[in-house]
């Protein structure tokens, strides 16, 4: 029986074969060179020390020394998202990797394509206890997408190539190689191309064309469609094939969290988020439509509220590359396991067929007829738009600093949130128009997650002005890769949200723990610490803006220092709450506009 | 809920074990029966494992399990169309005056008797569960000193392989 292997191509093919003497330290910095690494973030420690050794003298890679694990796992996924390549993290044993493991399971929830190196202590002392010894392979069993540990040198180049081939491809997520001290010292014959041997791995891109029919029929016979988009659109790269469909049929849009961007905010067709803190519009749609075609989206108990009660009159089209999406919260009438982007464009010709089988003229677009569907979806878009209401006492609105900060900065910025209100208001307030712009903690919600995913994404896109968006919690979780970005050139800017509490669990305390505040005020108010100062501690410039009038002033300013990073903080007005809101549980017929305020579903009818 | 027997083809690789056990439970998946060991190729392990559950569950953790790197094929085995069995090891109280009654259990059963000692027998019994769980009941009036069981191998009837495939595919792309 010959040797087993996928039928995989090499990442880098080169004709001949190279062949030379190594350590496997020398072998794991050769491999990610090969394999198109240019950025690693990290810390060094004992059991990774020899890989550190030749990557100090890698010329293809730079290794950025971050402050602390979870900001390097971060960055990676700022890095990925940015890039769309896949991001790098390193760390020692034990403590070092352990510290990655938040990052990590946030990779794994929103599909992020991130490698993870860890170092593992020697072979021999594996099992022992030993110090700095931490079962990391184990631990993220769970939250990788796969992983490996490996301990013979001469499995180091094909197991970088098999990390980086299954985190980049199908649905994307993140993969760990626990490396031991010994299998780095040990000297290994390297060899590139490396064969990979991954016969359980096949991921399915192409969609039935059964299926993609069925789609089509069930499109052109509905009266009240809806396009669920979720993230997976974007990580197919196929925001182009998306509005193309949706402009032919003119099928409303309606963008998830993760797809933000995906499709423009100000496209006619857009209805805006889905969810929680979604629009009474997108939020309407699923619940009245008779047909969902759910994109690269999951079905996410924020999106669909209480399951029981979720779009009750739809058919569903889930289109997923991962098949075990499909039919895991919701029954999907017509499956189909492909690639968002080649399911968009087979979608767009067998919906042109339908259109043609119906006689109607080919670039005239509309399958079916929506026009009944649109003035009821139109109606409630026109009543209830997003808004918010400005304080008598002249403090600061939270949503009007994100309205003037999207205004300014611009479509083409990057903007990464972190995790809780100010997401949600990012969210709702900035206006994206690209693909990609908007990134952010989803499906884990790691508070902390946007300064060093800034960073990330800065060093993964340096033309791009990049602009963090954080809350005086979250911003102190991780604020220390400030240092980094100050010392590695990395002008990030970051606006921190500070209404001195852990808003989002202060407003469910409002809510539904009668306004018992347990634990949420961080009396960021008292400037402990102060945030200016905090950041002209770590090398960057710092901003305060406290009133309306001054925003857009601040904004500017900011935007005209490119050397630094900055931080400008925003004291806002702490009694701001995000809407519209499903509560947690409830259904989305019960959606609420404001407290003890819900839509009138039959306006305008 | 109902039983299900599921034929899994993974690579021989440390670990794999650990990752099929842990998805199931982090899925909140009752494992029934596990059993798992080499195969006829060298690379390839098999596992099978009977579940309690309900089709549409079923069809997840087939799902999640085909997205374990490590696993290779998933074989559902109708029970009507496969040959499924469990062996058990049993150690009976048998004196002079009970032994020849055990030893006619032992043959009405097809087991065999692989241990005597003064006042026990060891018996071996392999069989389906039903078989097993009646070979307990009129084994229990005597004494039952000591049980073991392992989890249930399963193949299908036929002239059909199921690794035979999957190796051609994994032949066509070395």
């Amino acid at each position: 029986m010959s040797k087993t292997q996928a039928t995989l191509q090499p990442l880098q093919g080169t004709s001949q074969p190279m062949t030379e003497q190594m350590t496997g330290a020398q072998a794991l910095v050769r491999a990610l060179e090969h394999v198109g690494v240019d950025t690693v973030f990290g810390i060094p420690g004992g059991a990774i020390l020899p890989a550190y050794d030749p990557l100090f003298d890698s010329e293809k890679v730079r290794h950025v020394l971050v402050r602390h694990e979870q900001g390097a796992g971060h960055a990676a996924e700022g890095y990925a998202q940015a890039t769309g390549r896949v991001g790098v993290c390193m760390a020692t044993s034990g403590p070092g990797a352990t510290n990655l493991v938040t990052p990590i399971a946030d990779a794994y929830m929103d599909s992020v394509p991130i490698v993870a190196i860890t170092g593992q202590v020697p072979s021999e002392s594996i099992g022992t206890d030993a110090f700095q010894e931490a079962d990391i392979s184990g631990i993220t069993m769970p939250i990788t997408k796969h992983n490996f540990l490996v301990t013979d040198p001469a499995d180091i180049p094909r197991t970088i190539a098999e990390a980086f081939h299954i985190a980049s491809t199908g649905r994307p997520g993140p993969v760990l190689v626990d490396i031991s001290k010994d299998a780095l010292q040990k000297t290994m014959t390297f060899t590139w191309p490396q064969p990979m041997q991954l016969p359980g791995y096949r991921p399915v891109t192409r969609p039935h064309s059964k299926q993609i029919r069925e789609a089509a029929r069930l499109i052109a016979s509905s009266k009240k469609p809806v396009l669920y988009v979720g993230g997976g659109v974007h990580r197919a790269g196929a925001a182009r094939e998306l509005r193309a469909l949706a402009e032919l049929t003119g099928i409303p849009v309606i963008t998830t969290l993760m797809a933000r961007g995906t499709f423009p905010d100000s496209h006619p067709l857009h209805l805006g988020m889905p969810g929680m803190h979604g629009t009474v519009a997108a939020v309407g749609s699923l619940q009245r439509a008779d047909l969902i075609i759910a994109l690269g989206a999951r079905f996410d108990d924020r999106v669909t509220g209480k399951l029981s009660s979720f779009a009750p009159e739809a058919k569903i089209v889930h289109a997923d590359i991962d098949p075990a999406e499909i039919s895991k919260n919701r029954h999907a009438d017509v499956p189909i396991v492909g690639d968002c982007r080649e399911v968009l464009a087979d979608l767009l010709v067998a919906v042109q067929a339908e259109i043609a089988a119906r006689g109607l003229p080919p670039d005239g677009g509309m399958a079916g007829d929506y026009a009944e569907w649109w003035r009821t979806l139109n109606s409630w878009r026109d009543t209830y738009p997003l808004g918010y209401e400005d304080f008598a006492d002249g403090s600061l609105a939270p949503q009007y600093v994100l309205r003037r900060l999207g205004a300014i900065a611009g479509p083409d910025t990057l903007y990464v949130a972190g995790v809780g209100q100010h997401q949600m208001w990012a969210s709702q307030f900035i206006g994206y128009e690209n693909p990609g712009t908007f990134i952010n903690s989803g499906g884990l919600g790691t508070m902390g997650f946007a300064v060093p995913a800034a960073m990330g994404a800065k060093m993964g896109a340096p033309d791009k002005t990049v602009w963090a968006i954080d809350g005086d919690g979250c911003f102190q979780m991780t604020n220390q890769e400030l240092a980094t970005c100050a010392l590695e050139g990395v002008p990030i800017k970051v606006a921190v949200i500070n209404n001195g509490n852990l808003g989002m669990v202060r407003q469910w305390q409002t809510l539904f723990y009668e306004k018992r505040y347990s634990n949420t005020d961080l009396q960021s108010a008292r400037r402990i610490p102060d945030f200016v100062k905090l950041s002209e501690a770590y090398g960057c410039v710092g901003l305060r803006c406290e009133r309306p009038e001054d925003v857009d002033a601040t904004i500017r300013k900011a935007m005209e220092i490119n050397d630094v990073p900055v931080v400008v903080e925003f004291i806002v007005h702490k009694d701001a709450m995000v809407w519209p809101m499903v509560a947690a549980g409830t259904s989305n017929d019960d959606i609420k506009l404001a407290r003890d305020m819900a839509p009138d579903w039959e306006t305008g009818d | 809920m109902s039983r299900h027997t599921l034929s899994v083809l993974v690579e021989n690789k440390p670990g794999v074990l650990a990752r099929v056990a842990s998805l199931f439970s982090r899925r909140g998946f009752n494992i029934d029966s596990l059993a798992v060991g080499p195969t006829e190729h060298g690379d390839i392990s098999r596992m099978t494992i009977v579940v309690n559950v309900e089709d549409l569950p079923l069809e997840q953790v087939t799902k999640q399990l085909n997205k374990l790197i490590n696993v290779i094929k998933i074989v559902e085995l109708d029970p009507a169309a496969s040959v499924q069995r469990e062996l058990m090891l049993v150690k009976v109280r048998a004196d002079v005056e009970t032994r020849s009654q055990v030893l006619e259990l032992v043959q009405l059963f097809r087991a065999r008797c692989v241990d005597v000692a003064q006042d026990a027998v060891t018996i071996e019994v392999t069989g389906t569960v039903d078989k097993l769980e009646a070979f307990i009941r009129v084994l229990e009036p005597f004494g039952i000193k000591e049980l073991v069981q392992s989890g249930m191998v399963a193949i299908g009837r036929g002239a059909r392989s199921i690794t035979d495939r999957s190796l051609r595919a994994l032949d066509r792309s070395a």
